[in-house]
């Protein structure tokens, strides 16, 4: 697994809740049998046009939020379908770090194996990141996951919290399989009891 | 103790201070999508599949439903099917492959097959393996770097979901499904109103179910956010599992039967969460926008925004109105559809189609309507066809397709055009889900039969059978 320390970049807004898988990364695009290959085809739906063109009013296509790595979004987002594609497409468009008021279960459990960082944190802050986007060209955000904090240069600086166990597997980029076959014995044990 | 909490403990195999429980998996699922990348990793780290004995394969989503004897016309899609032949054959993983008989929807041929049973574990990389829940199972989706962990380890480690019990009051009316159950229950408590839980449905509504609905119910658990739902095994569920292929047999058998009597919640076992739902209130339901909690009852208007609570909720649903090109409380009934679509693991079951069928017999859908019926699974399709469902469809001018997840997802070439409007069985009105620029109007089998008849929504209390 990618590992995760610490991380400053451009945030972007995207200002709408319950964005689902589906949006994420559409299915046309599922059939790849390749971890790569999806960034291109990130939010398909709404960075091009039917046509193929470049949708400039999609806001990820705003020149000012071009080489954005942490993207903040409104609730419930990743809902939908279990599909890893979509933290796939995310990272390799570029994110390191999504922040929202909450995540569906599978897609944040998808995020951390693949060294993104999926950040809960309350409605109003999360408003009030979307706002400073707006309010300030080239707005930048440092998520410190050894701290759990979240700063920006002006001012803004808060916590946030995630499970022991992911924090460290994420800081120290753990192969978790790997992890979970140290148990053999466990395991064994567990299916031997149940013949 | 819940029934939820029963499954847990036995599946347990190691537990400690600070870390994820590492839960044993009964039975793992596999399709075509979501597991290439999976074995690709087991291959590069040098692992190898430690049960293919508890794995199974079926190729679903990405399959065409038109003549199967032709060869695939996406090369890219036949590539993926074929990556599933090969990464089934190297690990000695048993496929129901697309023409073998009982090739269907993964979520509808675990439990036709009896591999779906009470009291086990069950993942899948498909976030709708909640439906495996209606037999108390604890049945859940995981993404692809988890199907690679559980094929090599047939574990996953899991922190402890919290529990939530939706209890029913009262029966569903004639007509209302459990498809409308769920609709009304997702209305309710919302598309995130059940994060973080394991949902266990109760109460008589849910007991006078079939398991077919009670799979339709379960199904659309992750439609609510939640991380499973289950219900408790009843005679109702060891009927409907006697003699399955995979189902115990003999002794073995009624060995079985005793420890799934045990499985159900005890009478003081405490849920972190009771919600209660009138089942007797309900009405069938359409949905209006984007998302499946955008919901109302047949009988009611499209919402106008600006009744909203929220100024998020007003937003949504503006966005939600433009792309399905709907107007503020326009009645739902007048709403007309271009397409219908009967089909995908929330209701593509016998019983979905026997009473979709009773809904068209003698009808014919409007000409200016053109509809599909795609059954869950081989086994479905030829136990409808010797029942002449097949004949009634296709004389009302439905087409009657091979099984696969079809239009419910688009993957394959049963799409909506741009702006084509569509009363659909499916479990997701997400944009562009069932084609890009689709508008998807989630409804039962009985009340897309009806839309597709009338060429608009109708509320099928009011239907004259014939
Ligand atoms: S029918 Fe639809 S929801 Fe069900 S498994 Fe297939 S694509 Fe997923």
């Amino acid at each position: 697994m990618k590992s995760f320390k610490q991380h400053t970049g451009l945030v972007a807004p995207l200002d709408r809740a319950n964005v689902d898988t589906d949006q994420i990364i559409p299915k046309q695009f599922l059939k790849r049998i390749e971890r790569t290959g999806f960034g291109e085809f990130l939010f398909y739906d709404w960075r091009y046009l039917p046509d193929g063109t470049l949708n400039s009013n999609f806001i990820l296509n705003h020149p000012r939020y071009q080489g954005a790595s942490i993207l903040v979004a409104a609730k419930n987002f990743g809902c939908g379908s279990s599909r890893e594609h979509a933290p796939w497409a995310l990272a390799e468009y570029g994110f390191r770090v999504i922040i929202a008021p909450s995540f569906a279960d599978i897609f944040a459990n998808n995020c951390f194996k693949n060294g993104m960082l999926p950040t809960t944190l309350p409605g109003p802050t999360v408003l009030e990141i979307m706002q400073r986007t707006q309010e300030n060209e080239g707005y930048k955000l440092t998520v410190d996951l050894e701290a759990q904090t979240i700063a920006d240069e002006i001012g803004l600086s808060t916590t946030f919290r995630v499970s022991e166990f992911q924090r460290y597997c994420l800081l120290e980029g753990l192969d978790d399989i790997g992890l979970t076959l140290t148990h053999e014995e466990a395991i064994s044990a567990y299916e031997a009891s149940r013949k | 103790m819940t029934l939820f909490d029963k499954l847990w403990a036995a599946h347990l195999v190691r537990e400690a201070q600070g870390e994820p429980t590492l839960l044993y998996i009964d039975l793992h699922l596999i399709h075509e999508v979501t597991s290439p990348q999976a074995f690709d990793g087991l291959r590069q780290a040098g692992r190898t599949v430690r049960r293919p004995d508890l794995t199974f394969g079926t190729a679903d989503h990405n399959v065409p439903t038109t003549d199967r004897s032709l060869p695939i016309a996406d090369a890219i899609a036949a590539r993926q099917i074929e990556t599933l032949r090969k990464n089934c054959r190297e690990f000695g993983i048993q496929l129901f492959d697309i023409n073998s008989s009982e090739q269907g929807i993964v979520h509808v041929i675990g439990p036709e097959l009896g591999l779906t049973q009470p009291g086990i574990t069950i993942v899948c990389g498909d976030s709708h393996t909640s439906t495996h829940g209606a037999f108390g199972a604890l049945a859940f989706g995981i993404g692809t770097s988890e199907v690679e962990h559980v094929l090599a380890t047939q574990c996953l480690p899991q922190n402890k979901p919290r529990t939530m019990k939706v209890q029913t009051v009262g029966q569903l009316p004639e007509g209302v499904t459990a498809k409308d159950l769920a609709l009304g229950i997702i209305g309710k408590i919302g598309t995130d109103g059940a994060t973080g839980y394991v949902i266990e449905y109760a109460g008589e509504a849910v007991r006078g179910l079939s398991m077919e609905g009670r799979m339709t119910l379960c199904n659309m658990s992750i439609e609510a956010g939640a991380r499973a739902g289950m219900i408790a095994p009843d005679q109702t569920t060891f009927e409907y599992m006697r003699g399955r292929k995979f189902a115990p047999q003999g002794d073995a058998w009624d060995a079985a039967v005793n420890y799934w009597k045990t499985l159900g919640s005890d009478h003081d076992a405490v849920f972190d969460n009771v919600v209660e739902i009138n089942a007797s209130a309900l009405e069938p339901f359409v949905t209006w926008g984007t998302s499946p909690g955008m919901v109302v009852p047949v009988t009611s208007y499209v919402p106008d925004p600006a009744d909203a609570k929220t100024a998020g909720d007003r937003q949504a649903a503006q966005r939600a109105l433009e792309y399905m090109a709907l107007t503020p409380r326009t009645n739902i009934q007048d709403i007309t559809i271009d397409r219908a679509f009967i089909g995908s693991c929330t209701n593509a079951r016998l019983e979905d189609l026997r009473a979709a069928a009773r809904v068209v017999k003698g009808y014919h859908i409007s000409s200016s309507v053109s509809a599909l019926v795609v059954p869950g699974s081989y086994n479905v399709k030829q136990a409808a066809e010797r029942e002449g469902l097949d004949r009634i469809f296709s004389d009302a001018g439905f087409e009657w397709r091979e099984p696969g997840c079809s239009m419910c997802l688009g993957m394959n070439p049963d799409i909506l055009q741009p702006g084509e409007r569509c009363a659909s069985t499916s479990n997701r009105n997400f944009e562009g889900r069932q084609g890009r620029g689709g508008r998807t109007h989630l409804v039962s089998p009985m009340m897309a039969a009806a839309a597709a008849i009338k060429g608009h929504f109708t509320d099928i209390r009011n239907w004259e059978f014939k």
